[in-house]
């Protein structure tokens, strides 16, 4: 246990002095900064005369304001959070040649990936949470309104849902610092796969569900149902899609589905509009609890991708 | 006496090549242990099984009265390791990597401090404890690694080319060092050198390796009767080596 203490906690001490981190950190904060600051301002301008309608504080996360949200934010450079974190993990104590000599200690050779990954995973936990706080108290004083306990709630869980997803990033970076050796290589990796997720997935996702179902003039319900369905379960590919979906149920609790087109009848259109009414928190829960549950499994599977290639690496250096 | 450090029969294949063949030896307590061959003849391979890093294919060894392979962590809290052109973390200084091997050994953090500064000067590096590994010289860091090795107060160390790349002084530094330990201190030590004369002033015995196998093992005068014939009164371990390793060529 003492061999993983130590190294955790050098872990966290390096991430926390790295000069790489601090930039990082410094842009990270600025820029969600001034978002909280411009949608706090934009948001104060609309609700200006109203009374106060509700949930507004989760608001201030998601609306898009000038440029994008703040979810929008962590969904797209989590990933980047991740790659920085973990690139270089192992891979740099095999080009600087203290991999021999580390695992030549008295530990167990798991303490050395475990306690990397746990560092990097605090990390991402303590930096989602200072955006967080530092935007939700920007909103406290531009907006003056105080959030109430489901708000609070529903941020939290929001907070867990990304620390997640910006851990199977984490993962996915340590696995490539575990299999390659060249820190570039495996920072490019990185990338190459966030770029593959993020863009081309949601792109083969329409042209999949065009060839399979194809809408036209005269399509049907059912075959606009079945290519949005091929669509989704596509997109699903990509942890992007499941982290967005899931982020956008648990921040606006008027949705209740994750589905992007919903069938209604006319009836329950009115309805729907006339009574509008926010889920409660534990119903939003239940809606996202299978995309949380995937998302961990896809982190894990990083992780034991590479417990495992680690695990069984020759120690030689050359 | 047992012997400390014990290797039956002990074997490591990579795919169809064989790294190590058949390896048998033995060594004493407070015994040093020159270990000889070129590049690539299994002396890496055969120390990291030793130590337990690297499991072995066939055969079993014997640490300390412990099987590496089966209980690596106890084995390596009893015997220090020197890689060959051990590496650093560049950024922190001397004494910051040794407090960390040495929370690594288990060692509180109260205890680690005194510990530390204890090996710094022992190796004559307490004056730039408080440097950057990466302003260190050679010379220097083969120190800092010696330090980081006795932190543990081991039985046996392994050391894997501990003089390679050292200028005379840092190799007189070294060698004087290595033969310290040994006598002074009663620390059995392992190490593998391509410098010949430097093994033989220093080693009580040698083993020859050669393409994974040990060829001759024993007390250098031994293997100058076996290798040289009986009555030569000068020989040198060059000598010694050379003709094992011509008839090895000879044979393959």
């Amino acid at each position: 246990m003492y061999g993983l203490a130590a190294i955790y906690r050098k872990e966290l001490e390096d991430h926390f002095s790295n000069v790489r981190f601090t930039l990082l950190l410094t842009v990270i904060l600025m820029i969600s900064l001034i978002m909280a600051f411009m949608t706090g301002a934009g948001l104060r301008k609309e609700l200006e005369g109203f009374t106060k309608p509700a949930l507004v504080f989760l608001m201030l996360f998601t609306s898009t304001g000038t440029l994008f949200s703040l979810v929008q934010f962590v969904a797209f450079f989590g990933p980047l959070i991740g790659l920085v974190l973990g690139f270089d993990a192992i891979n740099r104590e095999r080009a600087q040649r203290t991999l021999a000599k580390l695992v030549a200690q008295p530990i167990h050779r798991d303490a050395i990936i475990n306690g990397k990954f746990l560092a990097g995973i605090t990390t991402v936990a303590l930096l989602l949470a200072a955006i967080t706080l530092m935007t939700a108290g920007l909103g406290l004083w531009v907006l003056g309104v105080v959030p109430g306990g489901e708000e609070v709630g529903r941020l939290g869980a929001w907070l867990v849902l990304s620390v997640f997803y910006v851990g199977f990033w984490l993962g996915l970076a340590i696995f490539c610092s575990v299999v390659l050796r060249g820190m570039a290589t495996s920072a490019l990796a990185v990338l190459a796969v966030w770029i593959f997720l993020a863009f081309f997935v949601p792109l083969g996702a329409t042209l999949i569900a065009d060839g399979v179902a194809p809408v036209d003039s005269q399509a049907t319900i059912e075959t606009a149902l079945r290519h949005e369905q091929i669509k989704r379960a596509v997109n699903y590919v990509s942890p992007i899609a499941l982290y967005s979906d899931a982020t956008a149920v648990m921040l606006d609790p008027l949705r209740r589905t994750t589905r992007s087109l919903i069938l209604m009848g006319p009836l329950e259109r009115v309805s729907l509009s006339r009574f509008e009414s926010p889920l409660p928190l534990a119903q939003s829960a239940l809606v996202v609890a299978p995309h949380l549950m995937l998302l961990l499994a896809a982190t894990l599977t990083c992780f034991a991708a590479s417990y495992a290639c680690f695990m069984r690496q020759e120690v030689r250096t050359t | 006496m047992a012997p400390i450090i014990e290797a039956r029969d002990l074997t490591k294949r990579y795919g169809e090549q064989v790294a190590v063949n058949r390896l048998n030896l033995a060594v004493g307590e407070g015994e040093i242990f020159g270990f000889l061959g070129p590049n690539g003849a299994g002396k890496t391979t055969t120390i990291l099984m030793l130590l337990g890093l690297s499991e072995p294919t066939a055969g079993s060894a014997r640490v300390c009265g412990l099987d590496p392979a089966r209980d690596p962590v106890r084995v390596k809290r009893l015997v220090g390791y020197l890689p060959e052109n051990v590496g650093f973390y560049e950024d922190m200084t001397g004494f910051e990597n040794l407090h960390y091997v040495a929370r690594l050994n288990g060692l509180r953090n109260r205890d680690s401090r005194p510990r530390v500064q204890t090996v710094l000067e022992q190796v004559g590096l307490a004056g730039e404890a408080r440097k950057r590994v990466g302003a260190y010289s050679h010379g220097m860091r083969q120190r800092l690694g010696i330090a980081e090795v006795l932190l543990k107060d081991p039985r046996a160390v392994f050391l894997d080319e501990p003089t390679l790349g050292l200028d005379p002084d840092g190799t007189r530094k070294m060698l004087e060092m290595i033969r310290s330990l040994s006598r002074d201190r009663g620390i059995t030590v392992f190490f593998s050198s391509h410098l010949l004369d430097q093994v033989q002033r220093l080693s009580d015995r040698v083993g020859i390796m050669l393409g994974g196998s040990l060829v001759a093992a024993g007390p250098i005068h031994e293997l100058a009767q076996q290798s040289l014939g009986v009555g030569r009164e000068s020989y040198t371990l060059e000598e010694i080596y050379m003709r094992y390793f011509r008839e090895t060529q000879m044979a393959a």
